[in-house]
C-alpha cells in the first residue's frame, strides 16, 4: 500500500521535470554518425565511383531490395550499370554495408525519405550515388588493390612491390 | 422558477459534455506531463483542437456493425453508459441554487445509475459475439457488481452522519467540517469503488488492452465507441463530484468566490487525481482484484460502518 | 394517478410480456428489465422512492445483472433461440395462461367491488421505511439475516479453495 502511494508521489513529481521531446519538424534529434537511414553510393576520394558490381550486397540483403547490373569500362574499372534499391521494401537492416568490400554502399543518419507515392520510393543509380566520401575519407578501393585499370599498372598500389618478371632470372 | 429549472438543465448538460470532451485534452496533457512528454501540443492553442479533431475523426469513422452481433442490443448498449451517467448528474448539487432534482433519495438514485451502467459493459460484449468482448464483459460484470456493494456500504457513512439521502442537505450538513475527516476510511474505500466502478486505468480489466484487444468495445468503432468514450470521461467526472460532494462539502468554500467554482477547482482536482491514478498503477491481476474487493475492501467498509453508527449512538445518547 | 401511471403500466405489461414471448433469452432478459424499470417508476408515483430505488438497485441492478452473467458463462447464444421456439408449443403454455386469466379475472373483479376509496398518496421516506423495518417488523428482519448467513456461510464453503499438493510419494489436498 504504502509503495503505492510512493509511486503516485515520484510520479507526481514528474511534473517539475525536464520535458525530454524534441519538437520534430523544428528541432531534429541528434542522430548517431553510425544511424542506419537513407543508403547511398559514395565516391572515391579522386571522384570516380566506389562500387565495383560485386552483387555481395544484393545477395546478404534479407529482403532482396538490392538489384543491380555489373558492368567494365574500357580501363578497366567495374562499375555498376545500373543500381536500384527499393526503400519500400528495406527494413535499414545494414547488412549491405557490412557485406560490401569496397566501403561503397554505406547507410547515412537521415530518415526522413516518405513519399506520398510508394513507386518514389525505388530510388535508381543517379539517385543513390553522392558526390561524397561517406562514411571512410581517404579510401580508395583501386589505390590498395592488385588489380591492373586504366592509369595504374600492376604494382602501382599503396604497399605493392613491383610484380615479380618470371621470365628473369635475376633475383 | 419553471425558467430558471430548464436553464439549469441546459447549463448541465452543457458544460458536462464539453468537460467530458475537454478531459480527452486534459488526460492526454496531464498524462504526458507525468511522463515528461508534452502530449498533443500542435492543433490550436496548447493543442486545445484535438477535441475537435478527435471529434470529427469520430464521426467520420466508418459506423460498422458487425454481421455476427446481435444488432439491436449492439447498437443498445453505448446508449446506456452515457444515458445512466447523465441521469446521475441530476441529483448532484453544483451550487447552491444550481440542482436538477432536489430528491430525498438522491444518494439511492446515484447507486441505482451507476447500477444501470454495468448493463452497457454486459450487453456491448455480449452483442458483439466476440471471444474476447465476452471475456470483457464477463469481467466487467463481475467487477462492477462487486465494487458497488462497497461503494453503496462506504456511503452509507455519510448518510448515518448526516441522517439524510438527499446530496443538498448532505453539503449543507458539512458546513462545520468537511466528511473527509470523520469518514476518511469510507472516502478511501469509495475512491477505490469508484475508480473499479468507472473501469479507469487501474481496474480496467474489463478492458485490459494488452490481453483482451479492447475488451468489451472490441468491435465498436466510429460514434458507437465514441460513446463508450464519452461515458467513461462523463463516469471520472461523476465520481469526482461525488467524492467532491459527499466528502469535501460540494460547494462549500470561502465566500470570496462563487459556491460552484469551489465546486468545480475540487472536481478537476479529483479528476486530475484519477488521472494520476492512471498515470502510476499497473493493473491488478483479475483474481487479485476480486481478492482485494471482497477480502480488503468488504471488510473494511462494514468496519466503518459500525464504528461510525456505534459514534454516532453514543454522541447522541450523550447530547441528550 | 395520472398518465404517468398509465404510461408506466403500460409499459410494464407490454414488456412483460415481450419478457415471455421473446425466443432469444438476452432479448428476454431485457424486457424484463424494462419492465422491472417500470415498475419502479410505479413504486415511486405512489408514494414509495426507496422502495423504487432499491428496486432499481437490487433487482434491475444486481440480480439482472447476475443472470445475464450466466447467461454469458453458458453462452446461451443465438443458438437456443432455436430450441426455445421449438418448445413454446400452445401445449406447453396453454395450461398456465389458463390459470392466469383465472387471477386476472378474480383481480378484475376485486377492483370493480366499490370498496373504500385508496387514500392519497402517501410519501414513505427512507426514515419511515428504516423506522418499521426495526421497529415491528424487527422479527422478519432477524430471520431474513439469519437466512443470509446461512447463504454466507454456504457460499463460503462452496468456493473454499483447495489446493493441491504433489509430492513425489503422496498426493493430498489442503485449506489454502
Amino acid at each position: 500500500m504504502f509503495s503505492l502511494l510512493r509511486s503516485m508521489w515520484l510520479v507526481f513529481l514528474h511534473m517539475f521535470h525536464k520535458r525530454e521531446t524534441y519538437q520534430y519538424p523544428e528541432e531534429k534529434a541528434p542522430l548517431p554518425a553510425r544511424w542506419r537511414g537513407r543508403i547511398a553510393l559514395t565516391r572515391d576520394p579522386d571522384g570516380g565511383e566506389r562500387c565495383v558490381g560485386c552483387y555481395l550486397c544484393a545477395a546478404a540483403c534479407p529482403v532482396d531490395c538490392i538489384s543491380l547490373q555489373a558492368t567494365e569500362a574500357p580501363d578497366g574499372r567495374r562499375y555498376p550499370s545500373f543500381f536500384r534499391i527499393n526503400f519500400s521494401r528495406c527494413i535499414f537492416c545494414g547488412f549491405c554495408e557490412e557485406a560490401c568490400p569496397t566501403y561503397a554502399i554505406q547507410l547515412l543518419p537521415d530518415f526522413e525519405i516518405a513519399e506520398y507515392d510508394r513507386q518514389n520510393l525505388v530510388y535508381e543509380k543517379e539517385d543513390l550515388l553522392i558526390n561524397s566520401q561517406g562514411k571512410y575519407p581517404g579510401y580508395n578501393y583501386y589505390r590498395v588493390a592488385g588489380m591492373a585499370i586504366g592509369g595504374k599498372d600492376k604494382g602501382d598500389a599503396a604497399k605493392e612491390e613491383p610484380p615479380v618478371d618470371v621470365k628473369s632470372l635475376l633475383p | 422558477m419553471e425558467a430558471h429549472f430548464w436553464w439549469v438543465i441546459g447549463g448541465v448538460l452543457f458544460v458536462l459534455l464539453n468537460t467530458a470532451a475537454g478531459l480527452i485534452w486534459l488526460e492526454r496533457r496531464m498524462l504526458a506531463l507525468w511522463q515528461d512528454r508534452y502530449g498533443p501540443n500542435r492543433a490550436g492553442p496548447l493543442g486545445l483542437f484535438i477535441v475537435l479533431a478527435d471529434t470529427i475523426k469520430l464521426f467520420f469513422k466508418e459506423d460498422w456493425i458487425p454481421p455476427f452481433s446481435d444488432k439491436v442490443v449492439f447498437v443498445f448498449a453505448p446508449a446506456v453508459v452515457v444515458a445512466s451517467v447523465l441521469m446521475s448528474f441530476a441529483v448532484i448539487p453544483f451550487g447552491p441554487n444550481i440542482l436538477v432534482a432536489d430528491w430525498n433519495i438522491g444518494l439511492l438514485f446515484f447507486l441505482a445509475m451507476s447500477s444501470l451502467g454495468v448493463y452497457s459493459i454486459v450487453l456491448g460484449g455480449w452483442a458483439s459475439n466476440n471471444k474476447y468482448a465476452l471475456l470483457g464483459a464477463m469481467r466487467g460484470a463481475s467487477q462492477m457488481i462487486s465494487y458497488e456493494v462497497f461503494m453503496g456500504l462506504a456511503l452509507m457513512g455519510v448518510v448515518l452522519l448526516s441522517g439524510s439521502f438527499n446530496l443538498r442537505e448532505i453539503v449543507e450538513a458539512q458546513r462545520g467540517m468537511w466528511y473527509i475527516i470523520p469518514q476518511f476510511l469510507g472516502f478511501v474505500i469509495f475512491l477505490i469503488a469508484g475508480v473499479a466502478e468507472t473501469h479507469r486505468l487501474p481496474f480496467d480489466i474489463p478492458e485490459a488492452e494488452s490481453e483482451l484487444v479492447a475488451g468489451f468495445h472490441a468491435e465498436y468503432s466510429g460514434m458507437k465507441f465514441g460513446m463508450f468514450f464519452i461515458g467513461e470521461y462523463l463516469g471520472v467526472t461523476l465520481v469526482s463530484s461525488m467524492i467532491v460532494t459527499l466528502y469535501f462539502g460540494g460547494w462549500l468554500g470561502p465566500a470570496f468566490l462563487p459556491g460552484v467554482i469551489w465546486f468545480v477547482i475540487k472536481t478537476f482536482v479529483f479528476i486530475s487525481l484519477f488521472i494520476l491514478l492512471r498515470a502510476s498503477m499497473p493493473r491488478p491481476r483479475y483474481d487479485q482484484l476480486m481478492e482485494y474487493g471482497w477480502k480488503v475492501l468488504f471488510p473494511l467498509s462494514l468496519l466503518n460502518l459500525l464504528v461510525t453508527a456505534a459514534v454516532k449512538l453514543i454522541l447522541t445518547d450523550n447530547l441528550k | 394517478m395520472g398518465p404517468a401511471f398509465y404510461i408506466a403500466g403500460a409499459v410494464a405489461i407490454l414488456s412483460t410480456l415481450m419478457v415471455i414471448t421473446r425466443f432469444n433469452i438476452m432479448h428476454a432478459l431485457l424486457y424484463f428489465i424494462v419492465s422491472l424499470l417500470s415498475i419502479a417508476v410505479i413504486f415511486y408515483l405512489y408514494g414509495a422512492p426507496f422502495m423504487a430505488a432499491l428496486e432499481v438497485i437490487v433487482y434491475a441492478g444486481a440480480i439482472m445483472v447476475l443472470i445475464i452473467f450466466f447467461v454469458m458463462m453458458l453462452n446461451l447464444g443465438p443458438q437456443t433461440a432455436g430450441d426455445e421456439a421449438r418448445w413454446l408449443t400452445p401445449r406447453i403454455w396453454i395450461g398456465p395462461s389458463i390459470l392466469c386469466l383465472v387471477l386476472l379475472a378474480e383481480l378484475v373483479y376485486l377492483i370493480l367491488q366499490p370498496a373504500g376509496t385508496a387514500g392519497d398518496v402517501i410519501t414513505v421516506d427512507p426514515k419511515a421505511v428504516g423506522m418499521s423495518l426495526f421497529g415491528p417488523y424487527i422479527l422478519a428482519v432477524e430471520l431474513a439475516g439469519m437466512l443470509l448467513m446461512a447463504g454466507i456461510v454456504g457460499a463460503y464453503h462452496l468456493g473454499r479453495q483447495k489446493k493441491k499438493i504433489v509430492h513425489r510419494f503422496l498426493e493430498r489436498t489442503s485449506d489454502v
